[in-house]
């Protein structure tokens, strides 16, 4: 029977049946309720939830318990995944899996709590130092919000990396019925983890490499991993492109409003479709370039000022236009907005 | 017969070092090797090399997994007892531990350390205190003295410049939950021994899961003192003594008391506690009217339920086997104007749940009437509380209702169900679903027990009165 | 051959002169001998060795001293 709840409650079920058993966090608007669900489930189920006293403490535990072999995560909003970007290179330089949840609001700086897309930068190109990924799945709905949190611990495990769900205000605070899976995963022994017993005495989680040869040798690894993450788990979703002269390109709230404004544009004859990357990294280039010879544009739909935009104009070399249409500063668009805005572009 | 010698918690050869597999990276005369021996050997007594693990600070001996034959974990500049909590909180029978020096758990780490400590983690913290920062360089540490040069306080640590030197022990030993708080030295042969005597306390208090330990010892860096490793003894003893006092500070033998972590439970027990069930619903189950998309915007001032009933709401299109969203308001706009929840329904996959020309307005009060009335899609509805709200709707293109809810709400003695009495308005006015699903949803939706009575009483007022009001 | 001595192991000492000043008995001295790190090491030389193992907590490195005690401390 589906429940009705909030996606920011949805991530937690999620977790607990993703095998989740640690959760380290610290509040923020409007992220807090994936804590406050984390500190009633986890702790009724004898899992471990602790409220750091800050979001790089936080990380940090994340860090030691991820190493010590368990399946963590941490959620919070915009301004606290930027305190926790220094950790996130180590994790990625680590080769540590984890979850992190980032329910996006606006900035920079404090900005406000209402949604917006743009910690698409610091989550997809960086954030912290040095040359890494971090897996990002964009949920639109509640279910995805479960269903990503929920598969997202057997990708963090399978590839040892950081898993991003970057999801937004709406995303978060929204309610829609949702359906889990019965079947609870568990995370598997790691020959690299520290168990504090005698076969894994000799491991070591590090992102310290003294010796140049070895230091590149650790990042081309890295490469070669995220080249194998590109092949085989790219995610998306289209709707009604296979007729579309212009498509949408939207993830996350905005591919809702996109939706709603393709089925408005087709009872006007306008053939749009809408493309939603599910993944942002990996990001789906090739559907995109082979997109590019089908359609004659592409309207990137977003919440800051062209972020995607700037990866999907990448992805098409420049074969077609790509139009930016951005709303920011906790501005969600209107369906009415952006079918005249479509309107008066094509 | 071999009375000492090198620890076997010491690798035999350093493979993980490089050149120089036999002797560590450390200056002649540096304190840390003497630590680290001090470790190993409580380590080879104790017998517990298998259950060490040691998170490494940044700074000298970030590299001390060279040495070591146990679990190594490298960890950001300062967050090591942050690293420690999530091992410790991980693995019940690990002995971890957090070697700090003075930047790292002084400076950077000064919030992570005091946190730990005042949780009382399971945990043993080193803190190597030079008064100084070592592997960048010599610049002024939180703990260098007043007078002394670095590389970043040339003419002394000055107190208005530079601030005072912290002393970390004492600040430890304010907290409850820390089990051992000691300060130790390397100055003398003797101190040496003692300080053998407080790392082995500190390890032996985390094998029986006593709490937290603290050991702060006061260790020589002749090179960034710029003396030879006799020099720099002797200023230790005639300097960071005078300002450091080396004693005992606690040596309790039981921490904090506490619940603790609840029993794990099973996957079916845990299956039960979140109420997850194997979702058999299927698009046939449900002989659903087309209702297109229907969007429904409810406003009203906070206080007055209008979040609660927009779940009621969307609750109850999810039994008639329709998509349903819920968006609130939330914000600045909460705490004092308009509060509205968005919910929209839908044969189809719903797009955005952001409803900006609702087909029906609940208008709760005034101010709400006057922000969405002029929003509402022609041949909409709008349904007035007419208790709070004086004037009428003035578009002619939307039907219109007034209820006196907040009136009847009060007959009925809870004035929080007037918008529920709206509902159960709207339900019979739009026949969407009936209101049998209203009724049986309530009590899935309303969180607090005790107002599913009442709230059930109100939607028989709000039926009733609709039938009256066709008459 | 005194029955408490110590093995100093000269290729791995930084000859930083902490076990010379430590020691209670006078037992080890600085050599003229450099080592292939290049500093001038350690020497156990003096047989009046007690076998109390000062030198071994007070140095530094690791694997430079062994203890070997043979006589029982006298009460």
């Amino acid at each position: 029977m589906k429940k009705l709840m909030k996606g920011n409650d949805a991530v937690i079920h999620g977790a607990l049946l993703g095998g989740c058993t640690h959760f380290f966090g610290y509040p923020i608007t409007p992220a807090s309720e994936i804590a406050h669900s984390a500190a009633y489930y986890f702790t009724k189920s004898g899992r471990t939830f602790l409220q750091a006293e800050s979001e790089i403490a936080a990380i940090n535990m994340i860090l030691g318990s991820a190493s010590a072999g368990a399946r963590v995560m941490t959620s919070s909003s915009s301004p606290g995944v930027a305190l926790m970007s220094e950790c996130v290179s180590y994790i990625a330089g680590s080769n540590v899996p984890a979850v992190i949840i980032d329910v996006q609001r606006v900035g920079p700086g404090l900005g406000y709590i209402w949604p917006e897309q743009s910690d698409y930068n610091m989550v997809l190109k960086g954030g912290g130092h040095g040359v890494y990924r971090n897996i990002v799945f964009a949920p639109n709905s509640v279910q995805e919000m479960a269903d990503f949190t929920y598969k997202a611990f057997e990708i963090a495990d399978k590839y040892r990396m950081c898993v991003f769900i970057l999801a937004d205000a709406y995303i978060g605070q929204m309610m829609e019925p949702v359906s889990f899976p019965t079947k609870i995963l568990h995370a598997k022994r790691k020959d690299w983890a520290l168990y504090a017993d005698e076969q894994s005495r000799h491991n070591l989680v590090t992102s310290l490499f003294m010796e140049r040869e070895i230091l590149s040798a650790n990042i081309d690894s890295l490469l070669n991993k995220y080249a194998k993450v590109e092949k085989e788990i790219t995610e998306f979703e289209e709707t009604s492109v296979s007729d579309a002269e212009h498509i949408f390109i939207a993830f996350g709230i905005s591919s809702r409003v996109a939706l709603t404004a393709v089925r408005e544009l087709r009872k006007q004859g306008i053939k749009v479709g809408l493309f939603r990357p599910k993944t942002l990294f990996p990001f789906p280039n090739k559907r995109l370039a082979e997109l590019a010879s089908k359609v004659k544009s592409m309207m990137v739909v977003e919440l800051n000022d062209g972020m995607m935009a700037n990866d999907v104009e990448l992805a098409v070399k420049s074969k077609l236009p790509v139009r930016k249409f951005n709303w920011y500063g906790g501005y969600v668009p209107s369906v009415t907005e952006l079918v005249e805005k479509t309107k008066k572009s094509i | 017969m071999i009375k000492h010698t090198k620890p076997s918690a010491f690798y035999d050869t350093f493979e993980r070092k490089g050149p120089g597999q036999k002797t560590t990276h450390y200056c002649p005369g540096c304190g840390h090797g003497t630590v680290h021996k001090l470790i190993a050997e409580a380590i080879d007594e104790m017998g517990i090399k298998d259950q060490v693990i040691f998170c490494a600070p940044v700074g000298c001996t970030t590299l001390m997994y060279f040495y070591f034959d146990t679990g190594n974990m490298q960890c950001p500049h300062g967050r090591a007892p942050a690293v420690a909590t999530g091992i410790s909180r991980t693995l019940d029978d690990s002995i971890v531990i957090s070697y700090q020096g003075d930047g790292d758990l002084a400076g950077i780490g000064m919030s992570e350390i005091v946190h730990a400590a005042n949780r009382g983690e399971k945990l043993t913290v080193f803190f190597v205190n030079n008064a100084i920062y070592g592997m960048t360089g010599g610049q002024m540490a939180p703990t260098t003295l007043i007078g002394q040069e670095s590389k970043t306080t040339p003419f002394g640590r000055d107190p208005i410049r530079d601030g005072m030197p912290i002393r970390m022990s004492e600040l430890i030993n304010t907290l409850e939950a820390p089990v051992f708080v000691e300060r130790c030295s390397l100055g003398t042969a003797a101190g040496v021994l003692k300080t053998r005597k407080a790392v082995k306390k500190a390890l032996m208090n985390q094998k029986n899961k006593k709490g937290f330990s603290f050991v702060e010892i006061l260790s020589p860096c002749p090179i960034n003192w710029k003396m030879d490793a006799i020099q720099s003894r002797k200023w230790l003893i005639e300097n960071l003594e005078k300002f450091y006092e080396v004693k005992n500070f606690r040596d309790k033998d039981t921490s904090i008391k506490g619940q603790g972590r609840l029993p794990f439970l099973s996957d079916d027990e845990l299956l039960k506690v979140l109420d997850v069930t194997a979702d058999t619903s299927s698009d046939d189950d449900n002989n659903r009217v087309d209702i297109g998309e229907h969007k429904v915007k409810i406003a009203g001032f906070g206080g007055q339920g209008i979040m609660s009933v927009g779940v009621l709401l969307a609750n109850c299109a999810k039994n008639a086997g329709f998509n349903s969203t819920w968006l609130p308001s939330y914000g600045a706009e909460m705490r004092g104007g308009t509060a509205y929840a968005s919910v929209v329904m839908s044969n189809d996959i719903i797009g955005t749940p952001v409803v900006d020309t609702p087909d029906v307005l609940i208008a709760m009060n005034s101010p709400s009437l006057d922000a969405f009335e002029n929003s509402v899609t022609k041949g909409g509805t709008i349904i007035v509380n007419s208790s709070i709200v004086s004037r009428k709707v003035t578009r002619t293109d939307v039907n219109t209702y007034y209820v006196p809810a907040t009136a009847m709400a009060n007959e009925l003695g809870l004035t929080a169900t007037a918008a529920v009495i709206i509902l159960a308005f709207y339900a019979k006015a739009l026949g969407i679903f009936g209101v049998d699903i209203l009724k049986a949803v309530v009590p899935i939706s309303i969180k607090n027990k005790k107002y599913i009575e009442a709230n059930l009483r109100a939607i028989t007022a709000g039926e009733m009165f609709f039938d009256d009001y066709k008459k | 051959m005194a029955k408490n001595y110590i093995k100093l192991d000269g290729t791995v000492c930084k000859g930083c002169r902490v076990c010379v000043e430590a020691c209670p008995k006078q037992c080890i001295v600085i050599g003229s001998d450099i080592n292939k790190m290049g500093y001038q090491y350690a020497k156990f030389e003096n047989p009046g060795c007690i076998g109390c193992g000062i030198c071994f907590y007070v140095c530094p490195e690791p694997g430079t001293i062994t203890v070997i005690k043979e006589e029982e401390d006298k009460k």
